[in-house]
């Protein structure tokens, strides 16, 4: 089972390390993904991203996600935890953990957690600019392409 | 035809130009799908109708789950409408 938290609080990443990997003596790596506010968007700065969600879905979407990602790879936890709510630059956004015997797995389902959270989990960014503007951020065509490179259906 | 009451959420832009998060609306009775409920709303004013405005993505879910414009819809729903999301 992969753990699943929605949060404004920070998180730390040690201790979600040192949690996935408690007791545990199988485990013999663990992928990670940590997404972090990026202080500028095409050289205008930023003064803070803020992150919206639809709470009564969010996490049905990340479980189902977490579940497509367990039925893949053989693995052994993991974690998928998104921050909502105002963020200034250099924030941890969020964080994906997978855990497995081997790496290869690990790294892939980590890969794949982030992939398929960006196209298929209800979040929305909006931009506040330091010049006092306001963007919501559009949906990237990169970003489809990323999840689409997991399809299984050709 | 009878109408029927359905549960909306808007988030995101599309939030910020209806002017509210949420509301219980009566549906016509005729309304059976996503994409007809969409079209009924664009004409209940300007905000509506700038958020619904042809060629502008937006997207849905019925219940919670991602649905298609086809999706019917029926008494009770909860329909949530909002861009393509963008978190991660």
């Amino acid at each position: 089972m992969l753990r699943i938290r929605v949060q404004e609080a920070p998180f730390d990443i040690a201790a979600e390390f040192a949690a996935l990997a408690a007791g545990r003596a199988d485990i013999g790596g663990i992928g990670c993904f940590l997404g972090t506010v990026r202080g500028e968007v095409g050289g205008r700065p930023l003064a803070a991203m803020t992150l919206e969600h639809y709470p009564a879905m969010t996490e049905r979407a990340l479980a189902a996600i977490a579940a497509e990602a367990e039925a893949r790879w053989a693995l052994l936890g993991g974690t998928i935890l998104h921050r909502v709510g105002r963020l200034p630059p250099g924030a941890p956004i969020v964080l994906v953990l997978a855990a497995a015997r081997h790496r290869q797995a690990a790294l892939d389902a980590t890969g794949f957690l982030i992939d398929w959270l960006k196209t298929r989990a209800p979040f929305w960014k909006k931009e506040s600019f330091a010049d006092g503007g306001e963007a919501w951020v559009e949906a990237r065509a990169e970003d489809d392409a990323a999840a689409a490179r997991h399809d299984t259906t050709k | 035809m009878t109408g029927f009451r359905v549960h909306l959420l808007y988030f995101a832009w599309l939030r910020e130009r209806i002017g509210r998060g949420e509301e219980e609306i009566e549906v016509p009775g005729d309304i059976r799908t996503l994409g007809a409920l969409s079209a009924w709303l664009a004409a209940r004013g300007p905000g509506y109708a700038s958020a619904f405005a042809a060629g502008k993505a937006v997207r849905a879910a019925v219940n919670q789950s991602f649905a298609s414009p086809e999706a019917a819809i029926g008494p009770g729903d909860e329909v949530a409408f909002f861009p393509p999301v963008t978190g991660g």
